[in-house]
């Protein structure tokens, strides 16, 4: 046999980079810090089990009536409505105890977006270099596709929700990040000015005045990051994440279009209603009406009729004494 | 009056390299030149004044004069680059963050041009926001913001949002957000030039009611002269970064100290600015009132001078009336006192009345026209020359010391150019 001499034509039949045994190597080197990981698993884990308990643990119809009036309590009666009919509608086709885990890995996700993001998001507010440095590592996750990054979560964190979860918060984080340091920096440079020409401090300025004014903007990216996560519930079920994306695709899989179809029910069913309560919780008092939260709603109907008892027994007890 | 603010040597310089830039301002370069060689822009430059306690001090300029930077120099909203100033003693531009902070809540305030409200709380909660961040409790700081509402007359909005009021109740939230916490000293950094003319002049006499309720220390900018005129106590006015003049509004008006200056005033209406008492002259004949006195003495001055008309002076400078030659020769063919020689039914006008007031008294009387202050005293007479010259804005021999002349001793012969008939004659 004839050893190949070098042609500058066919450069790559001689020469071969072995990047893909580099990458093994690197990552049998971090799995070698497996703890680390395990210690990043423990808070989703806990917090995931807790929403879950939570979600499963009560009935399906109080578990309904209880979402009916939370949708109740932040946009309206309608809402509430809409929420109760189409999950009830979901429970007939039998796809119930599903949407319930999807909307605990979504909950989870979305919590931990917000606990990374928004002081993420604050301190690119606060210095240019560090946004600066930020923008390609947030535009790298928003562009890689996730079936790219699904296979080092597997190495790193095994299969399951956890890591579901875990791949969901990295393409799903960033919009909250970005939108947390455009709300901050779109705070008018006067209304900055005059706080420090009141004598605010660091903290002062950042809780009285920047994080409120930018409340709006962060709202707006939690909702953008919910709806990213829910449509990660799918692609998240390859490593075996339970709920509604296991139903499409096991459903694909099997050709079985009514299971497919029942899970992709489920998903738009959950993703209205989250998208519409997280933008009403994005809109100010003040743009729906004025009344305040405690005085909208069944709360304000609660407290609406507990005063009016109270005061009535309070007449009626000054009747009495008269 | 004591000084409350003193600024020494001030220097803020804008860009990469201001100590760089500084050494170039303090060997004589001007702005351009310095920005053309190093990139740097001078904001303030050499600034040496004082500002006294309980006056309004207006700062004026022409847009990026550096007015803005001035006056955030003094709350260090904005670093001075070189330089010192010293607040009832003490220089704040050595003051650490914590002191600085005090400084902010409790000696400094400020108001804005754009408002700078917080559109997302209450207007009393707006109000309350110094104190809020001093760490008043609650129901202290609420008390103090409807208080201080009450002194702008707002009251009634405490409850409202900031965007459902309407420019000059916006900026009266300002204010009151301002005054709140009480502080000896306001900075106003041209806090009425976004309200329209008749908002901004209520404004105007808004503020120099409260300061009449209670004396502050106002450092207020602006770019309007008639406002700088009507509510300024002294002014200073800059000219690229450098504080050019300072002096009362009479004082710059009528001693610009360079074209610059100058140029602000010409669009200047005189005949408001101006009052009786800035134009009115001491040159006529007066004739001092004595008992013994006889028209003889006064005629024969009138005569000295050449003059038509004479001005009777009584104890205490006190106007008495006004004499002519007609009159007198009457009287003293009549053989009576010099009372009787007085002409009937005199104008006089008050020596704060605007010139514009004066033209149809002026022009209708015989004679020039006595100034008499509320007291009765004689302050000079205003002529159709000296009215038309001041109108015309060409320097008059104006009565530029009628206050010192108002002062002294009452029987004393006013000084040269006025001729006298003294009594014993
Ligand atoms: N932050 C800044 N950086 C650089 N230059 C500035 C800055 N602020 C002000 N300047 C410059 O300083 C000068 C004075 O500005 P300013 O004090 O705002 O003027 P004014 O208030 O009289 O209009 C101007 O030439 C302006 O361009
Ligand atoms: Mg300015």
């Amino acid at each position: 046999m004839q050893t190949l001499s070098f042609n500058p034509l066919y450069p790559f039949e001689t020469l071969e980079i072995p990047f893909d045994d580099w990458v093994e190597v690197a990552f049998d080197w971090i799995a070698g810090a497996r703890p680390v990981f395990q210690a990043i698993r423990r808070p989703i884990d806990w917090v995931l089990e807790g929403i879950t308990d939570l979600l499963l643990f009560l009935p399906p119809g109080l578990m309904i009536a209880l979402l009916a009036l939370v949708a109740w309590q932040i946009v309206g009666g309608r809402l509430a409505l809409g929420t109760a009919l189409s999950l009830f509608f979901v429970g007939l086709i039998g796809a119930y105890e599903q949407s319930m885990v999807t909307l605990a890995l979504v909950l989870t996700a979305v919590f931990f977006c917000a606990v990374i993001g928004v002081p993420l998001g604050i301190l690119a507010a606060r210095s240019d270099r560090f946004e600066t440095g930020l923008r390609p590592v947030l535009d790298t996750m928003q562009t890689t596709p996730a079936f790219v990054y699904l296979v080092p979560i597997v190495v790193l964190f095994g299969i399951g929700n956890v890591p579901g979860v875990i791949v969901t918060i990295i393409f799903a984080v960033a919009p909250l990040i970005r939108l947390t340091n455009l709300g901050i920096r779109q705070v008018p440079k006067d209304v900055i000015e005059a706080a420090n020409a009141f004598g605010a401090s660091g903290r002062q300025l950042l809780f009285k005045v920047q994080l409120p004014l930018a409340t709006k903007t962060i709202m707006a990216g939690v909702n953008q990051s919910l709806m990213l996560a829910l449509s990660m519930v799918v692609i998240a079920s390859m490593i075996s994440v339970g709920g509604l994306g296991q139903m499409v695709l096991r459903g694909i899989g099997r050709l079985d279009m009514g299971l497919a179809v029942i899970g992709g029910i489920g998903i738009v069913v959950l993703a209205i209603v989250l998208d519409r309560m997280t933008q009403a919780l994005a809109s100010s008092e003040r743009e729906r009406g004025g009344r305040r939260f405690v005085e909208r709603g069944p709360i304000g109907l609660v407290r609406g009729l507990s005063a009016g008892r109270t005061a009535s027994a309070a007449a009626a007890a000054t009747q009495r004494r008269g | 009056m004591n000084d409350k603010i003193v600024v020494e040597n001030l220097y803020k310089i804008f860009g990469p390299d201001p100590r760089d830039a500084l050494a170039l301002v303090r060997r004589g370069l001007d702005k351009d030149e310095i920005f053309a060689r190093t990139g740097n822009t001078v904001g303030v430059c050499d600034a040496s004044f004082t500002v006294r306690e309980g006056e309004i001090f207006v700062i004026m300029g022409l847009s990026g004069s550096g007015k803005s930077t001035m006056v955030r120099m003094f709350n260090r909203l904005i670093e001075p680059t070189a330089g010192s100033i010293s607040i009832d003693g003490r220089d704040i531009t050595k003051l650490d963050e914590a002191g600085l902070r005090d400084l902010r809540r409790k000696t400094i305030s400020m108001v804005f041009q754009s408002f700078a409200l917080l559109p997302h709380i209450k207007v009393v909660d707006n109000v309350a926001f110094g104190l809020e961040l001093a760490g008043m409790s609650r129901e202290e700081r609420r008390e103090r913001a409807l208080a201080a509402l009450e002194q702008v007359g707002l009251a009634a909005n405490a409850e409202s949002y900031p965007d459902e009021l309407s420019g000059g109740m916006q900026q009266r939230v300002g204010l009151a957000r301002a005054l709140a916490a009480d502080p000896p000293i306001l900075l106003m950094d041209e806090a009425f030039s976004a309200l329209d003319p008749l908002i901004r002049s209520e404004m105007q006499d808004e503020l120099i009611r409260l300061q009449d309720e209670k004396k502050r220390t106002i450092i207020f900018i602006s770019h309007d002269l008639d406002e700088a005129m009507r509510i300024g106590d002294r002014i200073a006015i800059m000219q690229g970064g450098i504080v050019v003049q300072v002096g009362t509004p009479d004082e710059i008006l009528k001693n610009p100290a360079n074209e610059y200056v100058r140029s602000f005033f010409r669009g200047v209406d005189i005949s408001k600015v101006l009052t009786a008492a800035d134009i009115a002259t001491k040159t006529q004949v007066t004739i001092i009132d004595k008992p013994e006195q006889g028209p003889r003495a006064a005629l024969r001055l009138l005569g000295d001078f050449d003059r038509e008309y004479g001005f009777v002076i009584g104890r205490g400078r006190r106007f008495a009336g006004v004499v002519s030659v007609s009159s007198l020769e009457q009287a003293r063919r009549d053989n009576a006192s010099l009372d009787a020689a007085l002409v009937p039914e005199v104008a006089t006008v008050l020596p704060e009345a605007p010139l514009h007031e004066l033209m149809g008294v002026v022009a209708t009387s015989p004679h020039p026209v006595p100034v008499v202050d509320d007291q009765g005293r004689y302050r000079g007479v205003v002529s159709r020359t000296s009215l038309l010259q001041a109108l015309d804005n060409l320097p008059a021999e104006t009565g530029t010391d009628a206050e010192t002349q108002a002062q002294s001793p009452a029987e004393a012969v006013p000084q040269q150019p006025s001729p006298v008939a003294a009594a014993g004659e």
